[in-house]
C-alpha cells in the first residue's frame, strides 16, 4: 500500500510546529497575563477581548502550522 | 405577546417557527441515507462513520456540531449568569486550546485507525496494547460519560421548551410528550441514515446559530451596551450572597488563576477524548481533513464567546428565570432573554438554532456509544466471529437504547444531576487519555501500570466530585476542588489526571523490573503517519493482530 504523504517531517519543521502550537496554549493558560480590567475595548475589559482575540491569533497560528507540514510533506520539487 | 412567552402560556408563533425548522430537519435526517449513498449501509464504517470520506467542510461541520453542543448555547451562558467567569468563560480558552491538541494528536489516530479499521478509541487501545480488559476499561468509560452528556443535551431541549411554554405544571404526560416525540423522531433518523443525518443537518444547525448570535450581539451592543452590560455583571458578581461570600466571579484573581486554567486545558483534554469526537474526527477523509479543521474551528469559539456573552446580557436585561413550574433556573437564561428581547418570530428561529443544537451531538454521541459497545463489548466479549453487517445491525439498535437510557435519565431525575453528571462525565473521560495518547506515542507503558492509572484517577475524581456541596446539591455540586496538599483550587479532573499519570509511570517501572508480560502490538511505527486516500483493505478489526498488508 503506498502512502504519499506518510513521510516523517524534517526536525526543524517539526520544531517550529510545536512552537507555533504551543503559543496559543500559553497564552491562555498564563491566567494571571490576562486576568485585569484595562486597558478597555468597545467596553470589553481586557480579560475578555484579549481572549476573544486569541480565537483569532490561534487560528492563524494553527493554520501556519499546517501550511508549513503541507509543504514540506509535498516535497520540493512541487512545493510552492 | 414576547413578554408573555416567559408564562405558562403557548407562544404560538415561535412554537410554530420552532416547528416549522424541526419538519425541515426531520425531512433531512431521513433523506440523508441516500447523500453520498454507499453501496451498502450495513457496516459501521458506513453507518457509524458515514462511510470515513467528509471533506474539509462537512467535517468542519460535522465537528463543530459536535463538539459545541447545547452545553454551550445554554449551560456555558447560565454558568455565566449564575457564577460568571471561572465557571462560564472558561469554555473560550479550553475551545481554543483545544485545537492545537487535535492538531498535534488526531492525525495520528486518524492514520492508525484508518490502517486498522478501528472504529472506537477503545479498538486502538486494545490493538495498541494488547489488552482487553484495557480497552473494556475504555470503552465503559466512554459509555458512562456519553450518556449523561446526551442527557444533558435533552435538558437543552427541555430549556426551550419550557420556554415556548410547552412544560411546567400539568400531568407528566402532556409535560414530557413533545420531549418524547422530538427524541422519537431523532431516534428514527439516526437509526436509518447513521451518521451522514447529523452531518448534514449541522450544516442547518450552525446557519441558524451564526444568524441568532450575529443578531443577538448587535441587539446587545445598540439597546444594552457592552459597557454597560459587564457593569452590570460586575456588579452582580461582586455582590456578597448570605454566606457573605462573592456571587461570582468577573474577572479571576490570583485565588482562581489555577482554577481557570486547569478547568480550560482539563476539558480540552477530555474533550477530544469523547468517543463522539473520535466519531468526527475518524469520518475524515485525510490527515489534512483533520488538520485544516484544527486552524479553521476556533471560529466556533468566537460564536461560543459571544453565546456566553448572552448570560451577562441577560442580566444587565434583568432576565427573570423562574420556569413554568414555578422554580429558578439559571438554564433558563438565554431562551428567556430572547423571549423577552425579541420578537417571537425571531425567538422561535433561536429556539430551533438551540433545540437543532442539542439533537445534532446527541446522534453522534448515540451513535459514538453504540460502536463503543457493538465493538467493545458485544463482539469482543460475546460474539467474536460477528460479521460487519451485524456489527452495524447491534450499533442501530444501541443507538435507541442509549437515546432512550438518556431520555430516562433526564425525567427520573432532577436537571441538576444531568450537569452534575456531565461534569463528573468530563472527569471520568479524561482518565482514558494517559492509555489512548501515550499509545500514539510509545510503548513504554505497561498495559496493566495503565489500567491502574486510569482506576486510581477515576476513583479519585469520583471521590473529590462527591464531596463537592452546592447550593443546588448536596454532592456533585461542583468540579473543582483543592489540590491535595495545599490550598489552591483546581479542576478534579486535572488533579485525578495527575494522580493517573503518576500511578502509570510507578506501575510500569515495577512491571517492567519483574518482567511482566506486555501485551501484543499490531500496529507498526508507519501505520501513524500513513495517509492513504481510499478505505483501507481490511476488512475491519477481523486482523486481530496478523500483519496489515503493507
Amino acid at each position: 500500500m503506498s502512502h504519499p504523504a506518510g513521510r516523517r517531517l524534517p526536525m526543524s519543521v517539526s520544531v517550529t510546529c510545536a512552537i507555533l502550537l504551543l503559543i496559543p496554549v500559553l497564552a491562555l493558560l498564563i491566567v494571571p497575563i490576562y486576568a485585569r480590567r484595562g486597558p478597555q475595548l468597545w467596553g470589553f475589559p481586557f480579560f475578555y477581548w484579549y481572549q476573544f482575540l486569541w480565537v483569532f491569533l490561534a487560528a492563524g497560528f494553527t493554520w501556519s502550522a499546517y501550511v508549513l507540514i503541507d509543504r514540506s510533506r509535498r516535497g520540493p520539487r512541487d512545493g510552492k | 405577546m414576547a413578554a408573555q412567552a416567559a408564562g405558562p402560556q403557548v407562544d404560538g408563533v415561535a412554537l410554530t417557527v420552532l416547528l416549522f425548522f424541526f419538519v425541515v430537519v426531520t425531512i433531512g435526517g431521513f433523506l440523508a441515507a441516500k447523500w453520498r449513498r454507499p453501496a451498502s449501509m450495513h457496516s459501521l464504517d458506513e453507518w457509524g462513520l458515514g462511510g470515513r470520506g467528509f471533506g474539509t467542510v462537512i467535517t468542519w461541520f460535522l465537528l463543530g456540531g459536535d463538539l459545541y453542543t447545547a452545553y454551550t448555547f445554554v449551560a456555558v451562558p447560565a454558568a455565566m449568569y449564575a457564577t460568571g467567569a471561572v465557571s462560564g468563560f472558561f469554555a473560550v480558552p479550553y475551545t481554543i486550546v483545544v485545537y492545537p491538541l487535535i492538531f498535534i494528536f488526531m492525525p495520528r489516530m486518524w492514520s492508525v485507525a484508518h490502517r486498522h479499521g478501528y472504529v472506537t478509541p477503545a479498538d486502538f487501545v486494545r490493538g495498541r496494547f494488547g489488552s482487553r480488559g484495557l480497552a473494556l476499561a475504555v470503552a465503559i468509560t466512554g459509555l458512562l460519560a456519553t450518556m449523561p452528556y446526551i442527557a444533558l443535551q435533552l435538558v437543552g431541549i427541555q430549556a426551550v421548551l419550557d420556554t415556548v411554554g410547552l412544560g411546567g405544571s400539568g400531568n407528566w404526560f402532556v409535560k414530557d410528550l413533545p420531549l418524547f416525540i422530538a427524541f422519537a423522531v431523532l431516534a428514527a433518523y439516526t437509526y436509518s441514515s447513521g451518521l451522514r443525518a447529523p452531518a448534514l443537518i449541522a450544516f442547518v444547525k450552525d446557519s441558524l446559530i451564526y444568524l441568532v448570535i450575529v443578531v443577538a450581539i448587535i441587539y446587545v451592543g445598540v439597546k444594552i451596551g457592552f459597557g454597560d452590560m459587564f457593569r452590570a455583571a460586575e456588579t452582580k458578581m461582586n455582590t456578597k450572597t448570605k454566606t457573605g461570600a462573592a456571587t461570582g466571579v468577573f474577572i479571576p484573581n490570583s485565588k482562581t488563576y489555577w482554577a481557570y486554567s486547569s478547568l480550560a486545558l482539563g476539558s480540552a483534554l477530555a474533550l477530544f477524548m469523547y468517543p463522539h469526537s473520535m466519531t468526527a474526527v475518524l469520518a475524515g477523509r485525510s490527515r489534512n481533513v483533520i488538520r485544516r479543521n484544527a486552524a479553521i474551528l476556533p471560529l466556533y469559539s468566537l460564536m461560543l464567546g459571544l453565546l456566553a456573552l448572552l448570560g451577562f446580557a441577560a442580566i444587565a436585561a434583568k432576565t427573570k428565570v423562574i420556569g413554568a413550574d414555578g422554580k429558578p433556573n439559571a438554564q433558563l437564561a438565554v431562551p428567556h432573554f430572547f423571549a423577552d428581547s425579541f420578537p417571537s418570530w425571531f425567538a422561535g428561529v433561536a429556539f430551533a438554532a438551540i433545540a437543532i443544537g442539542a439533537l445534532v451531538p446527541a446522534a453522534i454521541m448515540s451513535i459514538a456509544a453504540a460502536n463503543l459497545f457493538t465493538r467493545n463489548i458485544y463482539r469482543e466479549f460475546f460474539r467474536p466471529a460477528a460479521t460487519p453487517r451485524e456489527e452495524a445491525r447491534v450499533s442501530k439498535i444501541v443507538s435507541l437504547v442509549v437515546k432512550f437510557g438518556a431520555l430516562l435519565f433526564v425525567l427520573s431525575l432532577d436537571k441538576q444531576n444531568a450537569i452534575n453528571f456531565q461534569l463528573l462525565g468530563g472527569v471520568w473521560i479524561l482518565q482514558t487519555i494517559v492509555a489512548i495518547v501515550s499509545g500514539l506515542y510509545t510503548r513504554w507503558f505497561h498495559r496493566w501500570a495503565l489500567l491502574g492509572g486510569w482506576a486510581a484517577g477515576m476513583i479519585y475524581g469520583t471521590l473529590a466530585a462527591y464531596h463537592q456541596k452546592s447550593a443546588a446539591t448536596a454532592h456533585f455540586g461542583g468540579s473543582l476542588a483543592r489540590f491535595p496538599f495545599t490550598q489552591t483550587t483546581v479542576y478534579i479532573g486535572f488533579t485525578a489526571l495527575v494522580l493517573n499519570l503518576v500511578v502509570s509511570v510507578v506501575l510500569t517501572g515495577i512491571l517492567v523490573a519483574v518482567r511482566a508480560p506486555a501485551g501484543a502490538d499490531e500496529t507498526s511505527p508507519a501505520d501513524f503517519y500513513s495517509d492513504s486516500q481510499g478505505p483501507t483493505t481490511t476488512v475491519p478489526g477481523t486482523a486481530g493482530g496478523l500483519a496489515e498488508p503493507a
